[in-house]
């Protein structure tokens, strides 16, 4: 695409440290501070913050925050239905599903023949629990670039889970604890479970209750589903059990027998990524597109500038500029967050101190 | 390939030993021969091929990557093997038809030509996925670091079998890969297999490091006390072979044939037997420090200049076989004795007696180990005291509570951290790496001049801590090394200790420390207050010169 103005892309979306305004429309894109109004990507806590005016997100969304933040999240809400236009001063605004998580969407700003997305975080890996993430032509692609490296390559989901099976059948006496953040993550990876045809019943910590009672109410069958909670420890022999990935060092795990710690994070990649953690079974499994994936959705968007918000940004802004492509690293303060790169990027995207049991 | 490489990327993660044991022992009793002897050799380093040098491997990867972008990933990794592993380009139509097996590999590597090495690598990787990449990159680079000690392996090999592991550790010498045998052995199928070797090694027996609480337990009565010398232990020995030629051989620790660096050594036994020693520099009768052996080690040509220059020498601590006569059961009293008469028989100048020391208490022994001078002018060459029970038998590995090592203290300095970089391996995400520094008169005053290198990390909340201030305090970064505020009123202080000082060209400060260590923390010390190069320099003349009770530059406190 060609620009049909002379407009420059920094005068529709203005990229500051605390997230992307729009000030011809009036609003601000996954904002770090609260604002007047807000549009919303996707429930994750960093991207996704109480405390704006007006928020614009997917019905699920609305909902997932309202779940985590109570009902006065926001001074007023509205849904936005994906793929349906809205019109927001002299910007026209769109959703488009990201494949994230539940609810997660893109957002494509356009004004005066000018289109620019903003992505959120997605994936184009399938993904049982929610839509699909699907492509959307523009002139600027704003990325995320968490396993911005080409040392990430996620893999296929269902050997890790076979991988994760198999240890169940060979250490039938310990308890398998899978760390899986708790909005997304975790629900994918049980329905990743049951896919492969496990049917015993999978326990719950309790900070995984509230989300993961919503993604059945939506429609998402995960099978027989037990809280820990009361759950005696010779029942839980064999047993697996998903929990917060902080709850893996925690004394909750005393009540497993022979607890074997395992996480589910596209992290677990590298090998002192997982050990740092003291995880012993890592299960590479990601709700990010990995480098193919950024690589592939960035050239598939015909896009020829890519601004890159969090992350990994040096190695994809060189791989963007060695394609002939514009490329800028935002330096948003608040996505992910670099001192905490060993997971508190996805961590920062999925447990809260309210989440916490 | 693959199951085997399962089987180490499991045992990387699991950090119980009994589940690693249980891990191997399964993975040997399901795998058929000769697969599951080389994974054992592989497990227990007894592989003897050419090893890749990492130079090719980043070669391979350069040709098929971007640059910047492998550099970024290396950084982030921490470690060359995985970062190649991970990146390389897996092209479907590269895919050969089999994925190699363990035993071709292997097979393969021990006689393949240099030449061929890239070629044949690169279509391996291609037939592998991530993990087997990364195992067989562990592999031909000799450097598998999985947390499995050849001990350990042994142990679960002799499981199969309801062994010992100390059987198979006296069998092991004489045995080799695919260890067919062995395996024939533990599984009833076979008689034990001899060895035929009339010069074998027998696996060392190792030291403990004694703590201050130990001694409590311990009545001085039952233990000989002797120096620890500081050289490289060894094994010389000699033995006839079927012809009733003599063999001769001096082994390193770890059963490495090194006949060959030492002539002058291997030739000086003439009777068989076989000595448990440390080799060490003698001229004119006087043990010369360490410094002086790494000389004789840093050069490759053996020429009879180095042989003049610095004569090899034998200081025996022990002896396993006197003739024929297997004295291992012996208890070490009546191992000494015989030791005693066999150096006194074999009368030759290079090969002596280590001293015991005389002592009734441990005050007394306390005293000798504060001032060694009584081992005579030698006294630079001993890095302590050894305990060793008397009545001990020669047991391979480090059997607990038998023989204890007390090291004589470190060399403490107190350092500036100047330059902060991460770690590899497990402390990868962390800026646990660091330069350090003292202080000298520059141009414009004092400035720091870095002194040495070291890693820290002894517990996660120490590492945190340290990772954090690093962070906060960088003032400038070159690629991934971080400038860490160092001025005298604002910065960190470290206690450094070290084993030794050399003089170093490489280095800007003129010199080097031998195995420097963080030894504390110091967050209470102002920079200014840390030690000046010059106090180094002293401590360095005085190693030199042979004149030091133990020089330290910081006081307690």
């Amino acid at each position: 695409m060609t620009y049909l103005s002379a407009m420059r892309p920094e005068e529709i979306l203005t990229p500051t440290p605390s997230g992307v305004c729009c000030q011809t429309g009036g609003f601000h894109i996954d904002p770090t501070r609260p604002v007047d109004k807000a549009v919303i990507t996707h429930g994750h806590s960093d991207h996704a913050r109480p405390g704006h005016g007006a928020v614009l997100a997917t019905q699920e969304t609305l909902d997932l925050m309202r779940l985590r933040y109570g009902e006065n999240f926001a001074g007023s809400t509205q849904a936005a239905i994906p793929g349906e236009t809205l019109t927001l001063g002299g910007a026209k605004v769109t959703f488009h599903p990201a494949g994230h998580v539940l609810g997660s969407a893109q957002v494509a700003v356009e004004c005066k023949g000018l289109k620019i997305v903003a992505s959120g975080d997605y994936k184009d890996a399938p993904d049982p629990t929610c839509a699909p993430f699907e492509l959307v032509p523009c002139d600027v692609f704003i990325t995320e670039a968490t396993f911005g490296l080409p040392v990430f390559r996620h893999g296929d989901t269902s050997g890790e889970i076979a991988k994760l099976l198999h240890s169940v059948a060979v250490f039938p006496e310990r308890a398998h604890l899978v760390g899986a953040y708790s909005l997304g993550k975790a629900q994918r990876v049980m329905a990743l479970i049951r896919k492969a045809g496990y049917d015993k019943p999978i326990y719950l910590h309790g900070a995984m209750e509230k989300i993961t009672n919503y993604y059945v109410s939506r429609g998402i069958d995960l099978g027989e589903l037990r809280p820990v909670r009361g759950a005696d420890k010779t029942e839980l022999a064999g047993a697996i059990a998903l929990c917060p990935p902080s709850a893996l060092q925690d004394v909750w795990t005393r009540r497993f027998p022979d607890p074997l710690p395992c996480f589910a994070s596209g992290w677990m990649r590298v090998r002192a990524r997982a050990r740092q953690r003291g995880v012993e079974f890592p299960l590479v499994i990601s709700d990010h597109a990995d480098w193919d994936g950024l690589t592939t959705t960035i050239a598939a968007t015909g896009a020829s500038e890519i601004w890159v918000t969090h992350g990994q940004e040096d190695a994809l802004v060189h791989w963007c500029k060695a394609r002939g492509l514009r490329a800028r690293p935002l330096a948003i303060v608040g996505y992910g967050d670099e001192e905490e790169s060993g997971g508190g990027a996805e961590g920062g995207s999925g447990e809260t101190p309210a989440a916490q049991p | 390939m693959n199951k085997f490489a399962k089987l180490l990327d499991r045992l990387a993660y699991e950090p119980g030993r009994n589940n690693k044991l249980r891990l191997i022992a399964d993975y040997l009793r399901t795998t058929p021969d000769p697969e599951r002897g080389f994974a054992l050799a592989a497990l227990t380093g007894a592989l003897s091929f050419q090893h890749a040098k990492s130079g090719l491997i980043r070669t391979l990867i350069a040709e098929r990557t971007d640059p910047v972008l492998f550099e970024l990933s290396y950084d982030y990794v921490g470690d060359l093997s995985e970062t190649v592993a991970l990146m390389w380009p897996a092209d479907p139509a590269k895919r050969p038809n089999a994925i190699p097996s363990l035993s071709d590999v292997i097979e393969t590597l021990s006689t393949l030509g240099k030449a061929q090495l890239p070629s044949q690598l690169a279509r391996w990787l291609d037939g592998l996925d991530e993990t087997g990449r990364w195992a067989l990159l562990k592999l031909v680079t000799g450097g598998l670091r999985i947390g499995v000690s050849a001990r350990l392996a042994k142990t679960a090999a002799a499981s199969l079998g309801g062994k010992e592991p100390n059987e198979v550790e006296i069998l092991w010498p004489g045995l080799a890969p695919p260890f067919t045998e062995l395996f024939a052995w533990l599984e009833g199928r076979a008689d034990m297999p001899v060895s035929r070797d009339p010069a074998p090694f027998r696996p060392a027996m190792l030291a403990h490091a004694i703590e201050e609480a130990d001694f409590a337990g311990l009545d001085p009565k039952d233990f000989s006390a002797e120096w620890k010398w500081d050289g490289i232990r060894v094994q010389a020995v000699a033995g006839n072979d079927e012809n009733g030629e003599m063999v001769t051989r001096l082994y390193s620790r770890t059963g490495e044939d090194i006949s060959k660096s030492f002539p002058d050594l291997a030739e000086a036994l003439r009777m068989p037997g076989s000595i448990d020693g440390e080799l060490l520099i003698v001229r004119d009768g006087h043990v010369q420090s360490f410094n002086v052996l790494q000389q004789r080690l840093n050069r490759k040509a053996v020429t009879p200049k180095l042989l003049q220059e610095f004569p090899a020498h034998l200081r025996a601590y022990d002896l396993l076989v006197d003739g024929t006569e297997d004295l291992r059961e012996l208890p070490f009293a009546d191992r000494r004795k015989r030791l005693q008469s066999f150096i006194e028989k074999l009368n030759n100048l290079r090969i002596d007696l280590s001293p015991l020391i005389p002592f009734d208490t441990w005050d007394e022994l306390t005293a000798a180990r504060a001032n060694p001078s009584k081992a005579g002018t030698d006294s630079e060459a001993v890095e302590g005291v050894m305990l060793k029970r008397r009545d001990a038998v020669y047991v391979p590995g480090r059997p607990k509570g038998l023989w204890w090592k007390w090291k004589r203290d470190p060399l403490v300095v107190d350092a500036v951290l100047m330059y902060a970089q991460r770690g590899h391996g497990k402390r990868s995400s962390y800026y646990s790496d660091y330069t350090f520094g003292v202080w000298t008169n520059g141009e414009a005053g004092d400035q720091l001049v870095p002194v040495g290198k070291a890693y820290f990390g002894s517990t996660d909340e120490e590492l945190q801590k340290i990772d954090r201030f690093v962070r906060n305090n960088t003032i400038e970064r070159f690629g991934p090394v971080r400038v860490v505020t160092h001025d005298p009123d604002k910065g960190l202080v470290f206690e450094v200790a070290f084993e030794g000082l050399q003089r170093s060209t490489r280095h800007k400060s003129g010199l080097a420390m031998r195995f420097p260590r963080i030894s504390r923390l110091r967050w209470d010390k102002p920079p200014r207050e840390a030690d000046r190069l010059e106090g180094l320099e002293k401590i360095l003349t005085k190693i030199e010169t042979g004149r030091s009770a133990r020089p330290s530059l910081v006081g307690e406190g």
